[in-house]
């Protein structure tokens, strides 16, 4: 196959991340990321960075989607339907798709 | 390791199965080529009369946007030679649909460059493949060293920043990498090395340009340490089976994933395998490349289940795969088994074994001066 380049290959967003993520922070999508819905969650591609990632769950595709608009990613992962006790997991995620440039840090509204 | 709901499926499971739109494509605008490089996978030469026209280029940029097809890898022969090159690639930009393409570097000139430094969602990939003169020239023609240093010379620069330094794996120039590296990081580069394979005029030579079995295991120990400072476009993945699996997605994409559209409009399984029994449809046809896409029996068939044959019982078939279908397809090996470069040596044992039944041809061949479907020239040395 000739296309999808190593770099570009964030196999897993929902891996560990090594760093905690501001969940009470504002972020949005990078306006250089197109998000492709498919049936496991959505592809992810960076035109900046050339980098492809996976979104492994639709739930996290709604969080993401719905960051731009959230004072908060806590927000935006609660009304998602995101419980407590997985705001843990979903904050590793979202430190993953930071970490790679997919999801920046906003100035709120 | 995932969130809300794990999907039963892997990821790798996920792609073989097929997705309703690729995730990129590569899409060879024309047969025309200045060069006349004796690995050319696509036989290019001389341009076909059919050829897409600009509108049916057009049109197939608006679908790639409809599907969300993040980018295409824009090929040939020589893209840019199309007079309308500029204009397809500008269309696509404006689509969001990024465009990557490929260029032995004969127009990239100073304003061209500077013209690529200021677009967004372009990338450019120059092709060498030698970092000394003659290896190159041998492989590409006499003057095509020179041609894409100068290339490379006018992206770095007009700025573009890291472009790509496209080089495809001989055994003349297996030992040229480190200097293949320093080259590409001399321009602020990024290498990228992909695998020589038996396809279009590639077939030819393959056997005297293949890398040797030591070379192969040196070249994937480079790479493993190299990680993801180098670009191999996902082909070396049938090399996982030496242990470790290099930075990727590591599956065949052909039909699952990926596809090649060819400058009539033909569209592939993938960019190595243009032979009848790969060829899916073409865009031309009633629902245009997106009924191809998902609905031709080869693509189908493709994203089923397929069969390792007699690689079932290796304990590595889960990282290599079987390795390339294309590179098994034209050697002559069944496309169940192993690859011809099986890292375990399979292959060599299955070519030994395979006798002296007739190859398969490409279907395509616009070689120049070439009527028998070989290269006029072979210079190896």
């Amino acid at each position: 196959m000739a296309v999808v380049e190593a770099p570009g290959v964030k196999a897993g967003a929902l891996a560990d991340a090594a760093t905690g993520f501001d969940l009470d922070g504002a972020w949005r999508l990078d306006p250089q990321v197109a998000l492709r819905p498919e049936p496991f969650g959505a592809l992810a591609y960076h035109f900046g960075t050339r980098r492809l990632s996976f979104l492994k769950s639709r739930v996290l595709v709604d969080v993401v989607v719905a960051l731009a608009d959230r004072s908060s990613a806590r927000q935006a992962c609660r009304e998602a339907g995101v419980g407590e006790r997985e705001l843990e997991r979903y904050g590793r995620a979202l430190a993953t798709l930071a970490e790679s440039g997919m999801i920046a840090p906003r100035v709120p509204a | 390791m995932s969130a809300g709901g794990a999907p039963a499926l892997g990821l790798a499971e996920r792609f073989e199965s097929g997705l309703d739109a690729p995730i990129c494509l590569t899409w060879e605008l024309t047969y025309a080529c200045n060069l006349a490089c004796v690995h050319c996978l696509s036989s290019s030469g001389r341009r076909d009369p059919r050829e897409l026209s600009s509108e049916e280029c057009m049109a197939i940029v608006d679908e790639l946007q409809r599907l969300q097809v993040f980018y295409v890898n824009i090929g040939g022969g020589e893209p840019t030679v199309r007079r309308d090159f500029w204009e397809i690639v500008d269309y696509a930009s404006a689509r969001r649909v990024g465009v990557k393409f490929s260029t032995n570097g004969s127009r990239i000139t100073a304003p061209a460059a500077a013209r690529l430094a200021a677009a967004d969602y372009v990338d450019v990939q120059v092709s060498i493949d030698g970092a000394s003169v003659d290896v190159n020239d041998a492989i590409r023609g006499t003057g095509s060293h020179a041609m894409a240093l100068r290339a490379m010379d006018h992206l770095a620069e007009a700025g573009f920043g890291p472009f790509k330094v496209s080089v495809v794996l001989t055994r003349r120039n297996a030992g040229e990498l480190d200097r293949l590296k320093t080259l590409a990081d001399r321009y602020g580069a990024q290498l990228r090395l992909t695998r020589l394979r038996p396809s279009g005029r590639g077939a030819d030579v393959w056997d005297e340009l293949r890398p040797t079995a030591a070379q192969q295991r040196a070249v994937y120990e480079w790479l493993l340490d190299q990680g993801e400072q180098v670009l191999t476009g996902d082909s070396f993945f049938h090399l996982s089976a030496y242990g470790q699996k290099l930075p990727g997605l590591n599956l065949c994409g052909a039909g699952r994933v990926v596809c090649l559209i060819d400058p009539v409009g033909d569209v592939y399984a993938c960019p190595f395998a243009i032979h009848e029994q790969f060829l899916a449809g073409n865009v031309r046809q009633e629902g245009g490349f997106t009924s191809v896409w998902r609905e031709s029996d080869l693509f189908l068939d493709l994203r089923r289940p397929q069969s390792a044959g007699v690689c079932g019982s290796c304990g590595f078939y889960d990282s290599c795969r079987g390795g390339c279908m294309a590179a098994k397809f034209f050697t002559g090996l069944p496309l169940a088994g192993p690859d011809p470069e099986c890292a375990l040596g399979h292959g060599e044992k299955a070519l030994a074994a395979r006798g002296h039944r007739p190859l398969p041809r490409p279907s395509v061949n616009m070689s120049r001066r070439a009527a028998n479907g070989s290269p006029d020239a072979i210079v190896v040395v």
